[in-house]
């Protein structure tokens, strides 16, 4: 359990320092590859949360698909590659005050909520009762997401197109 | 077919589908889906009727009584026949174990509008291919016209009040974009703003009215059940005076009574079919129409029975005249009969106000035909005589030469409206009078006769600046196409006939008969047809119209010829012989008769001069004096300024919200999360 | 482990997403913002399915996984729309909802 912990709070850490770099930094480009940090990290508190497959998919799609469409939008909006003073709005420090406030309630209502309860685990979850699960219980929002992929494909192409 | 009634409104509906699909790529615009589509529901409309009144018969015919001998004969018997409506109904919707439906009643009164509403909508269907032939958005305006139709109907045949809501702003909502047709110019979209927000403002009361009425009648929307729970008074007196009073609300903004009647004559901004189809015979009656409908809650919320001064009475009363004043006034025709619907309204609430349940709808069943055939005729001077100008005192006068048959239709339904005998207005306007007479409320009586002489005097002036004097406009007028002048002569045929379906004195009752229920309602009041009052009524009004001859004849003899001269000046020698016998005819009679004229003669003269005209033009300067402090301190200045005064506070209150829609999503994106975050504290600490 | 450590990190990167989406001018950046909220989401997600010990939680953070790629898919040719016709990925320059 302590080697967990330690694990947690080490790529926690790192996680809050790229989120912050994300919202913070003054290179677009940084910014996606702190994005990428965020996004690595998050797949291995999956791993550590034995959820095996999830952290797999996040990897494949974000950090393979998502994070590349993001560099392909940076390029197409020609977005200056080096440093930038004016990536922000001028309500920065209203930003702030409503972010910190947000996490604060949130902290509070959590600890309120959960207190010390334990996340207690057996084994890794099997990829097998992922799927038994979403083409049993969840088939119908499966094949409402699929549609809803093939629809923000046509609308991303039609949206985007030069004519 | 009184079961499959439900049918005739979803004709339209389909045509109005239709007509939006495909219309434009039909070869008449899709105006033949939406002629097709009426001459259908105006034919199962007649089947409608004619069922009807076969079950009417049938049932008094089985208490043994002869049909033929009408009412009167099984009244000596005693006998009460009743006749029950068809209702058929479905769930529309389900709420918290409450069910809505949805469905129609069909009885003598939705009958009757069903033929109104399908017989006029279709002639002004077909009047309008060729009114608005080569229009712009002609497709499109079929197709509103087919919208209007089918939520016209779906109102009419409802047989809950949730239903009846439902039409109800439809119309609105199509009365709105018909009176926009021609939205390119800021007038017409300006009046299509007023109207739909000023009848908006009575259809609060309306929905109020029908959630009280929904509560008094132990939950339930349903009209038959809401006018029972009104006869017996569920839930005491005042729960039905207040629903009586917001429903009076709904009436007066949609059927254009004081003080909400400022829409209506701006209306006029549409199409001259769209006015005589939705501003003349049936939208504008749905206020009249409810008050029909649900008579018992204004019956017993206004305790009718007792006689006296009740509010649906004084505000119809008050409309009759002040509109009949408003239309002395217009130089716009169709702004005088714009007004004289408010008047004629008036009449059918004042009806319903005094008890003249059978006379109002009476009223509203040949105020139908007659005012759509002056709408309609209007129209054809415009199409064809005045080069589409509306302006009577610019561009018309003298028509009658080359307008024969618009003009005969005119006269016909001028007289109908002024009360002629025997034309239609002439009955079901004496009804009402006599009713109130009878019914104990003398006041109104005498406010209907005022408001019929004024009827007959403005109508004398509109049709002799329109049709009479010499042709004042410019161009070549001729006799409008077929398409025009055919809806103009079948309205004219049942303008002057229609009213003998209730010939009283005649022995003719068929209309109380067919219309009246005997269902849920027993308390219709009956008046005995009085020779006194009518020919009083008849007087006043043939005394009105001679008084309006020999004023705006006279004056518009002198206003003539200071145009004439104007003209005569600018125009060049070709004109000068004819401009000059005219100068001599006036030098003649005014200098060389009069020089040779005896004292018997002078003495006349003078006494024609000082006495006669003083009385008559004082009367008449009066009446003008009275009509122009109406319309600009009354219509204009107060009902006007209110209405423009609430307008300028939302503005300014919009104004200081403006700051916060500043149309950049981040900070609309700061507001939410703040607000998120708040709630959540709220929750937090509250809980 | 506690069940709340997962959860402060979530909320950690949903504050900071909210900043980022609020303070961010550029348009993709802006995003990338929306991305970091969707991933506390996510952890939120399996964290409770591991607390609960129900697959469930899983199989909705795959489901919020597709929809977070076709938004990023919709939303970046938006961006880019907005981008052609205003010459520039700025969001403040889009002001035609100004009231």
């Amino acid at each position: 359990m302590i080697a967990q912990n330690v694990a947690f709070w080490i790529i926690a850490l790192a996680m809050a320092g790229a989120a912050i770099g994300v919202v913070r930094s003054t290179n677009v480009v940084h910014a996606a590859l702190y994005l990428v940090v965020v996004l690595a990290g998050t797949a291995a508190q999956y791993i550590l949360l034995a959820a095996e497959f999830v952290a797999w998919v996040q990897v494949l799609v974000y950090i393979g698909a998502v994070v590349i469409l993001f560099l392909f939008g940076i390029m197409l909006t020609r977005a200056p590659m080096g440093h930038e003073t004016d990536l922000d709005t001028d309500s920065r420090w209203s930003a702030a005050v409503v972010g910190l406030f947000l996490f604060g309630v949130l902290t509070a209502l959590l600890v309120d909520a959960f207190g010390d309860k334990e996340i207690v685990l057996h084994e890794p979850t099997r990829t097998a009762a992922v799927a038994d699960s979403i083409f049993r219980t969840y088939v119908l929002p499966f094949e409402v997401v699929s549609m809803l992929l093939l629809a923000a494909l046509v609308g991303a192409v039609v949206i985007a197109r030069r004519d | 077919m009184l079961d499959l009634a439900w049918i005739i409104p979803v004709i339209p509906a389909v045509s109005f589908v239709l007509i939006l699909l495909f219309g434009k790529r039909m070869p008449r615009g899709g105006s033949e889906i939406g002629v097709a589509a009426l001459a259908a529901a105006f034919v199962l409309s007649c089947l409608t009727a004619y069922q009807w009144i076969q079950r009417v018969e049938d049932a008094t015919g089985a208490h043994g009584a002869l049909s033929a001998f009408g009412r009167g004969l099984r009244a000596s018997t005693g006998e009460e026949v009743v006749v029950h409506p068809v209702v058929h109904g479905f769930t529309w919707f389900q709420s918290g174990g409450m069910k809505f439906q949805a469905g129609i009643q069909i009885d003598g009164l939705s009958v009757l509008l069903l033929f109104v509403v399908t017989l006029v909508s279709l002639l002004v269907h077909i009047y309008s291919t060729a009114y608005l032939a080569g229009d712009r958005r002609y497709t499109h305006y079929f197709a509103a016209l087919s919208l209007f139709t089918t939520s016209m109907l779906t109102l009419v045949v409802a047989h809950n009040t949730l239903q009846l809501l439902v039409g109800w702003e439809l119309v609105g909502l199509c009365s709105f974009m018909l009176i926009g047709h021609w939205w390119e110019e800021q007038p017409n979209s300006d009046a299509a703003l007023k109207a739909f927000f000023t009848t908006r403002t009575g259809d609060i009361g309306l929905m109020i009215g029908i959630i009280v009425a929904f509560f008094a009648a132990g939950q339930t929307f349903d009209i038959v059940a809401t006018n029972q729970a009104a006869l017996e008074v569920a839930g005491g007196h005042t729960i039905w005076l207040v629903a009586a009073s917001c429903l009076l609300i709904g009436i007066i903004g949609k059927s254009g009574q004081f003080p909400l009647h400022t829409w209506l004559p701006d209306a006029m901004a549409g199409p001259t079919p769209v006015s005589a189809l939705i501003h003349a015979a049936t939208m504008v009656v749905a206020g009249v129409y409810l008050g029909a409908r649900v008579y018992p809650v204004f019956w017993e919320g206004f305790s009718i029975s007792a006689g006296g001064v009740n509010a649906m009475a004084l505000i119809g009363g008050i409309t009759i005249i002040i509109g009949a004043l408003l239309a002395f006034v217009q130089d716009d025709i169709k702004k005088v009969l714009a007004y004289s619907t408010i008047s004629q309204l008036g009449y059918m609430v004042m009806g319903l106000g005094v008890g003249a349940w059978t006379a109002a709808v009476f009223h509203l069943f040949t105020h139908a035909f007659f005012k759509a055939l002056l709408f309609l005729g209007a129209g054809s001077v415009s199409h064809s005589g005045s080069h589409h100008s509306f302006d009577m005192k610019r561009d018309m006068g003298g028509l009658r030469r080359y307008m024969p048959t618009t003009f005969w239709t005119f006269m016909i339904a001028t007289a109908a409206l002024c009360g002629i005998f025997p034309f239609a207005g002439f009955w079901s306007k004496d009804e009402i009078l006599v009713t109130a007479g009878q019914g104990g409320f003398t006041f109104f009586l005498w406010v209907g006769l005022v408001g019929a002489a004024l009827t007959a005097a403005y109508m004398t002036r509109c049709v002799y600046l329109t049709f009479f004097g010499e042709f004042r406009g410019h161009g070549e007028p001729h006799e409008s196409p077929r398409a025009i002048t055919v809806p103009l002569v079948v309205l004219a045929v049942f303008s002057a006939l229609a009213g003998l379906l209730n010939a009283v004195p005649f022995g003719i009752e068929k209309f109380k008969e067919w219309v009246e229920p005997t269902f849920a309602f027993p308390h219709v009041v009956h008046p005995d047809f009085s020779y006194a009052w009518a020919s009083v009524s008849v007087i006043a009004a043939l005394a009105a119209i001679a008084a309006a001859v020999f004023w705006f004849v006279r004056e518009e003899q002198l206003g003539a010829l200071r145009g004439l001269t104007g003209r005569n000046r600018a125009a060049g020698a070709a004109y000068t012989f004819l401009e000059n016998k005219y100068y001599l005819d006036h030098l003649y009679t005014g200098v060389v008769v009069g020089s040779i004229k005896g004292p018997i003669a002078r003495a006349a003269y003078w006494v024609n001069q000082n006495v006669i005209d003083g009385v008559l033009n004082g009367t008449a300067y009066l009446a003008r004096r009275a009509a122009r402090f109406t319309y600009d301190v009354l219509d204009q200045g107060v009902v006007d300024g209110a209405v423009n005064g609430i307008a300028a506070q939302t503005g300014e209150a919009g104004g200081l919200l403006r700051s916060v829609q500043s149309g950049r999503i981040q900070r609309y994106a700061l507001l939410l999360f703040a607000a998120v975050g708040v709630l959540s504290l709220g929750l937090y600490v509250f809980n | 482990m506690a069940l709340n450590q997962f959860l402060i990190l979530a909320a950690f990167l949903f504050g900071t997403g909210v900043y980022g989406v609020v303070a961010r001018r550029n348009g993709v950046l802006m995003l990338m913002s929306v991305e970091l909220m969707l991933q506390a989401v996510n952890i939120n997600l399996v964290a409770f399915s591991a607390f609960l010990h129900d697959v469930s939680g899983q199989v909705f953070a795959l489901f919020v996984i597709t929809v977070a790629a076709a938004e990023v898919g919709v939303g970046l040719a938006i961006i880019l729309l907005i981008y052609r016709n205003l010459g520039s990925p700025d969001l403040d320059r889009v002001e035609q909802l100004k009231g």
